[in-house]
This record gives C-alpha cells, structure tokens and sequence, in this order.
C-alpha cells in the first residue's frame, strides 16, 4: 500500500506532512490503517502520525462529503453576516456545522478566509462560488445545486 | 546563457507580440477573479475569437487589484486605447469582441477606464482616482504581465536585479539592502539587512532561504496576489537573497489553501530552471541555486518562523523559543532565512534601481510602499499600495472611496487577529511600522477592513479572539488558556451578561497575555480587545450596563420588529420567508414577530419590500412593545 509515495528516499519523519497531504489527495482523507502504515514506514510513533495529523486543519478522518459546502468565516464575511449564513445553512441541510450526511451527499465547514472578501459573504460548493449569499439566498442556492432541501436529517455523523 | 542574451530573447519575442499589431485580450483570471466568475468569461472569449486567425490573442493575467470590480479584462489594441472592462460576462462578450476587437466602438458603457499599456512599468489607469495616490512598486506587473510566461517579465526588465547582484560582493547587495532602509513586510518590520547579515555571519557550510507565504490572517491576501500575479519576482528576490547569504536551497512555504498560487509558482519555477535562472550556475556564475515549494497543511502559526520551521520538519507546528533566531540556527539546525513574499519582492527592484530610488518613496523609518488587502463596508474593495506615509484616511477615502452605501464610518481594523481596531479620530495617523504601533495596532499582515455603525465592537473583538483561540497551537499557557477566556468573557457581554468586574478581568487579561506569551502570535492575539477597549469602551458599557447593542448586532439583545404602520397587511413576504414560523397576523392581518420562537437569522428584514422597509432591529430587546411582543395566548379549537 502506498509504495508510490513512501519510498525508500521519504522514510524519514521530515516527510511526514507531505507523505500525509499526499495519501489525502489520493483517497480524500486519512483512514486509521493509512496513518498506521505511515508510521511503520517513517519509523515514528502511530501517536506522533496522529498527533501531527490532527494538529492541522487541512487533514481529515472520514471521507469527504460528494458536495461540501463551505461557508466563509473571514472577516470581511463576518461582518457582511456570515454566521447568518452559516446557521441557515445548518437548518436548511439538517447538518450541524462540521457535520456530514449520513448518504455522504453533502457536508458543512466553516472555513477561515476563501480571500474573495469584495463578494462577502461568500459560500462554496463543491467548487463553486457563491457570492453576497443571504439567509433566504441559501434556499435557492440549494435548488440549484440540487441538494435537498430539509432532506431526512436522522442519523447523521457529528462534527468530525 | 548571459543575462543579456536572455534578456534579448525574452524583449524580441514581447515585442514580436505586441508591435505587430496583434489584439491581446487579457482576463484577470486570479482566485478573486475567478470567484467572481472569469473562467466562463475567458472562454467565451476563446470561442467568440475563434477563427480570427493569429491577429488575436487571449491570455490570462493576475490581478491589478480591483477586487469588486470582478471579472476584469483589458483589450489592448495597438494605436488605439487600451481599454478595461469591469463586471463582464460571458453574455457582454460578443458585444465586446462585436464592437473593440472587430471594430472601433470601445463599448464605453462598459468600460471601467483606459489603460496606458501593457508591461510597461507606468501602466495604470488614469482616469481613477483610486489610482492617484498609489505607488505601484510590488503591483507594477499585476494584471499585465502573464503569470505563466516568464518571457513577460523579462522583458521588463526582469532578472536584471539577478544579474546585477551576481556581479557584486555579498557584503555590497547587503550595503544596499540596509541603505534602501528596507523592513520586513510580514508584520514586525525589523530591518531586513540585519536579519541577512544575521544568516550571513552564522558558521558553517549549508544554509537555507525561505519564502513565508503562509499568509493567514482571514481578510488578507497581497501574497496570494503577488504570486498568482508576479510570481517571479518573488523567486527572483529569493535568489537573490540566496546568493547574498550563501544559501544553495530556498523553500517557499504556501497554505494549502492557495491551490492557483501553488501551481502559478511551480510553472515559474520551472520557467526559471528552463532559463538557467535556478539550479547549477545561475546565468553562468559560480552560484548554484534550487528552489521548491512546501504546502503548509493549514495553521494559522505556520507564519511564525520557528513555527514554520518545524512544520518543515515533519513536527506540530509549534514556536520556539528565541535566541537562537532562524538566521543563527533554524532548519534543520541550519542557518536559516525566513523572509515574508513582499520583502523578497522588494528586492530585485531595490538592486535594478537602486537604495536612493527606494528611499524616495515613504517616510524616512519606513521607507518603500506598503501593499493592503482592503474589504469591509468599503466602496472599492481590493489592493492599494500607497507609499509609507500615507494616512489611514486616504486610504479608506481616497482609494476605498469611503464607506459602502453611504454609512456612517466607525472604525478601521488592521493587521488581522494580531492587529486592532482604530476609530475616526485616528484616521490621520501616517501608515508606517512606528505610527501604527504607538496607535496600539500593529502593521501585520496588511489585511484592512473598514466596518460601519452596523459593526459591532464587541462581536468583533470576539470573532478575532475566537479566531486566535482555534489556532493557537497551544504550547504556551498564556496563549492556550488565555484566549479561551478572554473569549468566554467576551461571549458572556455579547449575551448581556457581562459586568464592569468582568470587563476589568478582561483588561487585565489582555495585558497579562501580551507580556507572557510565548511567540508573537500570542502576544498579538490580545491586540483587537485592547484597542476596542481603549477606544471604543462606551460600546462595551452599553452591553454592559443597559443590555444594549449600539450596532444591533448581538442576538440576544437585539429583537426583530414589524412597524405596524409600515406594515401592508397583505403581502406575507416575511411570513413566508420566517424558517422558525414565527410571524403571525395580528387582528388586523399585521404581522407580529413572536419573540420567543424568533431565531434572529434576518430573514424577515431582508425580504421585506423595500418600498414597505417595516421590519427593523432593536436593541435593548426590551424596546419592543409589550403588547407585540409575543403571540397572545389563542384557545386552539
């Protein structure tokens, strides 16, 4: 497993960071067994792989969302009501903020900056750009990306 | 290869393109260009040009600094006016190809302004006043030069500095370095020949260059600009500033976040390589230099050097303690260079024209330009860089165009969740480190974002300490648990739990994680509670002591109210747009907000006919009259 990208040249714990960035390209996130194998072959405590892991915000444990939706917390969208967006986000997808649904369909975070502050409050998803978004903006936006609205939110994973 | 053999490569073949009377079509296709929709608008340039054979171009260029004027593009056109088109679309693309590129309408209604030319290092746009009081020093390529055509920017001149710096000592470029009076850009301000001669003085054979671009604070992106835009002028200073320290390897560690600036950087580099500008014998000299780029995974104290440092190494990223600084001992155990993305940019135009030329421009501690990412509730949101010196109020009036939509400016926050927040009475103070610092702010990171009577002091105060308070790494105590509380007290004022007690525990608080954090970070961290507290404590004590939000922002002392004689009975747009159910008809079909089961989200206020404008906010909630307040008690059948 992995032997493209730990070879015998990154077997060393500065490669840590990119030997992890590289397996969650590949597979979207970082399983137990893909971290436990990279400390058996960086020579590092399983400890230390997840202990680095979970100090970063870019890694995560469970597989990503088909369409994330990304809610810009910077301030420029603070300020224009972004945390409007965020909680009516939350109620229209019946997912809490950092949550999943359980078919895996879609996913909500909040992010730190996306750096488009002249369209705040902005939302993404699944790469796309929503700008100057507003509570009752989100409704329509979800119609248009075609992710039910208010779908049956029972059993859905907690915050990751 | 030469310098000079190079250089006349690169200015044959830009002017092959640009004299031969060819129509460049250039679209700002930066990550703020792109958000605001360029990728449609470029190719629907590309089809709507297709079959008009070689005589038109279109490429793709960063970002000349227009954020809200998204999607940009400008039509070069030679003889004939270079014009730039604001907010285009894929629809208006025709009628601008129909019109410029066929004909000779330039399609005025649609133009922002015209531009004097491409690549030359006076273009700007004349006609906007925003751009009169700028300097465009690190922004002279942005949005004319392509990003991904290393031939561009030498034909202006690029490299030069390289080429200049290679025929001189070590001991000379860094003579010129501390005569230009040049400081570092990423916050500090320490003087960056000190900080090489550091490095350079240091013992042993290996050490190593690195470009922080791990630019964090949320509202700021110069860097990200700079490298989706300029990218080898970053790659050129750090070169340079290799050669002068003796560095054979540079890094440049970019947030994982900015995936366009990853990949405009790696072609650049590997242009640079393909030129004999990296890698064995720069331009046939003695000196060897590679360069790679490194992801940072996403921590705001990455952009601390130490912090950084680790991260490279595999480690948390996690501060050390200093002495021994980067430049004495750093990756590695290496000497160490860690020089912010706008310094290095400096650099090669500081060696092309020399310390006197940069000393003529700021002020004479802070000499050189200053680069800003201003959003907010500005007119013009974008990137201004104005020459050090400049006043807080040029800035936000001259070149931001004053407050959005005619509101009342109440404060200025700069430099991010290390920096603090300045009210109207300080709008004079020059934009330099020293000035900046004695008014309690700090120059940061650059990011400035203006906010209006509908900001509340407190809430943001909060929302940076929140922001601080995730990202700290948690190493040190003071920083850890420090913010957690600082947090939590001002979380209790935005809910009208606060007290005078608490405000002074706040104070002191503050104070105590200045002076006892670990690394700036920290230090920093209790910047945006101090300067609201210092300038806008009547804000504080309204919470406080009468349960009010000036800004009627803080939910649990703001209510939603329906005047009832703005009310128009009928309409039940706030009805039907309420997701808490929670509006009703009174007996006479005007509409109540039930207090009670109000979520707050805004929704009623935002849908409501603005020829009506019924629902407004008050604050203290108890503003709101009793017999409207909640629905009366109904029999149900």
């Amino acid at each position: 497993m992995y032997s493209s990208i730990l070879t015998a040249s990154r077997r060393h714990h500065r490669h840590l960071i990119d030997v992890l960035q590289e397996i969650q390209s590949g597979e979207g996130y970082l399983s137990n067994e893909a971290m436990l194998e990279v400390a058996k072959c960086l020579g590092v405590s399983s400890a230390t792989v997840w202990g680095v892991a979970t100090f970063y915000n870019q890694f995560r444990f469970i597989p990503p969302a088909r369409k994330p939706v990304r809610v810009c917390m910077g301030t420029a969208c603070h300020l224009a009501g972004g945390q409007l967006v965020l909680e009516a986000m939350a109620r229209e997808l019946k997912i809490e903020v950092g949550g999943t649904s359980k078919d895996r369909e879609v996913s909500l975070e909040r992010v730190a900056c996306i750096g488009c502050c002249a369209l705040a409050p902005v939302v993404t998803i699944g790469g796309r750009t929503y700008p100057k978004m507003t509570p009752p903006g989100v409704e329509e936006v979800l119609v248009e990306v075609k992710i039910a609205s208010g779908q049956d939110g029972a059993g859905n994973s907690s915050p990751a | 290869m030469t310098y000079g053999a190079i250089h006349r490569r690169s200015r044959e073949k830009w002017e092959a393109l640009y004299s031969s009377g060819i129509i460049h079509i250039l679209v700002g296709t930066a990550t703020c260009g792109r958000a605001a929709g360029s990728m449609p608008v470029l190719e629907a340039f590309r089809r709507q040009i297709d079959g008009l054979g070689d005589g038109v171009r279109v490429s793709e260029v960063g970002c000349i600094g227009l954020c809200s004027q998204e999607p940009l593009v400008i039509i070069v056109k030679p003889g004939d006016f270079s014009v730039c088109y604001h907010h285009v679309t894929p629809r208006i693309v025709p009628q601008l190809v129909e019109g410029y590129v066929r004909g000779n309408d330039p399609c005025l209604d649609l133009a922002l302004g015209t531009v004097s030319g491409g690549g030359d290092e006076a273009a700007f746009i004349p006609e906007l006043e925003l751009f009169h009081h700028q300097s465009r020093v690190l922004l002279r390529n942005c949005g004319y030069n392509s990003p991904q055509d290393i031939d561009h920017y030498i034909a202006g001149g690029g490299y030069a500095g390289l080429a200049a710096a290679l025929g001189m000592k070590p001991s000379r470029i860094l003579n010129e370095i501390k005569r230009s009076g040049l400081r570092g850009r990423g916050g500090a301000g320490y003087p960056t020949a000190a900080k090489w001669a550091d490095c350079l003085k240091a013992g042993g054979s290996v050490r190593y260059v690195i470009c922080n671009a791990d630019e964090g604070d949320p509202g700021a992106f110069m860097d990200r600009v700079l490298l989706e835009s300029d990218p080898h002028a970053v790659i050129e200073g750090m070169i340079i500033a290799g050669y002068t320290v003796g560095a054979k390897q540079g890094y440049i560690y970019i947030r994982e976040e900015y995936p366009l600036a990853i990949e405009r950087i790696n072609i650049a580099l590997d242009q640079a390589r393909g030129k004999g500008l990296l890698g064995r014998h720069v331009l046939d000299s003695g000196f060897s230099f590679t360069a790679k780029v490194v992801r940072g995974a996403g921590a705001f104290v990455s952009g601390e050097e130490t912090a950084m440092i680790a991260a490279m190494e595999g480690r948390r990223s996690w501060p050390e303690h200093r002495p021994p600084y980067p430049a004495q001992a750093g990756l590695r155990g290496k000497p160490t260079l860690v020089n912010n993305v706008k310094t290095l940019a400096y650099v090669p135009i500081i060696l092309q024209k020399g310390w006197r030329w940069f000393r003529s421009i700021g002020t004479k501690e802070s000499p050189g330009t200053a680069l800003f990412a201003m959003a907010g509730k500005l007119e013009n949101a974008g990137l201004a860089e104005v020459p050090m010196g400049t006043s807080l109020r040029t800035l936000v009036y001259g070149i931001g165009g004053g407050v959005k939509q005619g509101g009342q400016f109440k404060a200025v926050q700069i430099g991010g969740p290390s920096g603090g927040c300045l009210p109207e009475s300080l709008l004079d103070t020059p934009i330099d480190f020293d000035s900046l610092k004695e008014a309690g702010v700090i120059m940061g990171s650059g990011g400035v974002i203006v906010m209006d009577e509908d900001n509340c002091m407190v809430d943001t105060a909060r929302f940076f300490v929140d922001f601080s308070r995730h990202e700290s790494c948690g190493k040190c105590t003071f920083c850890r648990i420090g913010t957690f509380h600082m947090h939590s007290i001002l979380d209790d004022i935005t809910r009208g739990k606060g007290s005078i007690k608490a405000l002074e525990a706040l104070q002191g608080l503050a104070e105590d994680i200045r002076s006892g954090s670990l690394c700036g970070l920290g230090r920093a961290s209790s910047n945006p509670v101090l300067t609201t507290l210092r300038y806008f404590r009547e804000e504080y004590a309204a919470h406080v002591l009468e349960q009010r939000c000036p800004a009627r922002v803080c939910k649990d002392l703001t209510g939603y109210y329906i005047l009832p004689q703005k009310c128009q009975k009928g309409c039940d747009h706030c009805v039907l747009a309420c997701p808490a159910e929670a509006i009703f008809s009174d007996e006479k079909g005007i509409k109540v907000v039930d207090q009670p089961k109000c979520t707050k989200c805004g929704s009623c206020e935002l849908v409501c006919p603005a020829e009506y404008n019924a629902v407004i906010r008050l604050s203290p909630v108890s503003l709101i009259p009793a017999d409207r307040y909640t629905r009366p008690d109904t029999k149900e059948p």
